[in-house]
């Protein structure tokens, strides 16, 4: 989670990330930023994100990114 | 048959009339019959196309879908026996195999779409570099584009790419398909709409209530206000101007301008209104296409509340898909590797934001000036 924090926190070093669950439907990250962070994702987790999981239940909070990337790693 | 003649007009009234006599259970029949004659009026052949697109996307999306009920029922099954590696593999190559049938679906509606819409720019472009090696031109065939085409094929391959991701269910009925695919009100100019969002709404029974048929006609009359009133008559300036440029140059090609954006705005967003109003004039609600664009605070927010179904088409299936492809990220990571983790993590940005401009370019017509 600490890894996930620190690539958020890179895009956006002003935005609370551990508590706030509406960074998509509160503009936060827009689709620029959530390219990025699959880009980032795919290389520091070694995890492909899809296009059909690019969602905002997936992105509204880093805690739903993170068991994305979890549930990914599994499938 | 124009939204704004008096035809129309009737039609729309008489199918409102009708729509709350006829049996609940088959409202959606008289809408696709009513869908249908109002197609019937850009000309009878053109029905080759919509059908032609209705049922391959009918019979592929149910294939990719039951496909993908055999492949969980297998995994569910085998469980036991199956390690998470072979899982994986087992998925992988059924999600291939899915692909295949898409593909082919996206090749089949987009090359239509492309053979109409872009042999003469194509053809064009190549006689110009003919000329400049003084070969002899090639004749350009006229082909005529079916009203409507690029909005329903862009709705039914949107269809297919939710059904292949299974964020919608594949239609049972073709007719149903049918009606999604071909829904008068935004057949001439969209709203583009989603299947899980309005194919449902467009089957399921509607009571007549009074607050629905009130506000729709509203809105449909607010439509036409801006396209009759604002846009048709600004056009008149607009067009005076443009052809006396010597005579009225300098500020007036500024006014000119702010006319033109006027225009365009009350026309389409008067249009649109029009197909929301006669919708919910049904009870049915189709998405939102302009959220006062004019009022954004920056270029990037203009863009998220213009044509927003458009927008949001090509970022769900062009530039997400292709931002995040396996060859974009391999780009990445080398780029990464001899370029910097800047330029490596914003390449797969760059390249996917230029190529989705380009199409969307593409997409609103088959010229140079719509791709710069």
């Amino acid at each position: 989670m600490e890894k996930l924090l620190k690539i958020l926190s890179e895009l956006h070093p002003d935005v609370d990330f551990t508590n706030n669950d509406e960074l998509i439907d509160e503009g936060i990250l827009d689709s620029l930023d959530i390219v990025t962070l699959v880009t980032e994702i795919n290389a520091e987790f070694d995890v492909t994100i899809p296009a059909e999981e690019i969602i905002p239940e997936n992105f509204n909070s880093a805690k739903a990114l993170m068991a994305l990337i979890n549930k990914l790693d599994e499938e | 048959m124009l939204f704004t003649s008096l035809g129309f007009v009737v039609f729309v009234a008489v199918l409102l009339v009708a729509y709350y006599l006829f049996p609940k259970k088959y409202q959606w029949t008289l809408l696709l019959a009513a869908s249908y004659f109002f197609y019937s009026f850009s000309g009878l052949e053109n029905f080759a196309f919509i059908i032609a697109t209705t049922l391959s996307c009918f019979f592929i999306a149910k294939a990719i879908e039951s496909m993908r009920l055999k492949e969980d029922e297998y995994v569910a099954l085998n469980k036991e026996s199956m390690d998470k590696d072979s899982r994986k593999a087992y998925r992988a190559r059924e999600k291939k195999k899915r692909r295949r049938l898409l593909i082919l679906g996206l090749v089949l509606n987009f090359g239509i779409l492309a053979v109409l819409k872009y042999t003469a720019f194509v053809m064009g472009n190549v006689n110009s570099l003919l000329e400049l090696f003084g070969i002899r031109e090639m004749s350009i065939p006229s082909l005529l584009l079916p009203m409507g085409i690029s909005f329903f094929i862009f709705q039914s391959t949107s269809y297919l790419i939710d059904v292949y991701r299974a964020k919608t269910y594949a239609e049972r009925n073709v007719a149903k398909l049918a009606l999604f695919v071909s829904f008068f009100p935004q057949l001439a100019q969209g709203p583009i709409s989603r299947h899980a969002d309005l194919a449902p709404q467009l089957c399921q029974p509607h009571r007549f209530e009074s607050k629905n048929v009130k506000f729709g006609i509203q809105r449909i009359i607010w439509g036409y206000f801006k396209k009759l009133v604002i846009a048709d008559r600004i056009l008149v300036a607009i067009k005076f101007l443009i052809d006396n440029t010597g005579a009225y140059s300098g500020a007036y090609t500024f006014v000119l301008i702010i006319l033109y954006s006027i225009e365009i705005y009350a026309d389409f967003t008067g249009g649109i209104d029009i197909t929301i109003g006669i919708a919910e004039a049904m009870g049915i609600k189709v998405t939102e296409n302009f959220k006062r664009p004019f009022s954004s605070g920056s270029t990037k927010e203009y863009w998220n509340r213009w044509h927003i179904t458009m927008g949001s088409w090509f970022t769900d299936y062009i530039f997400y898909p292709l931002s995040v492809s396996k060859p974009m990220m391999k780009l990445s990571k080398t780029s990464r590797k001899r370029l910097g983790a800047v330029v490596g993590k914003r390449i797969p940005v760059y390249l996917a934001t230029a190529a989705t401009w380009f199409l969307t370019g593409l997409w609103h017509g088959a010229a140079w000036n719509f791709i710069v």
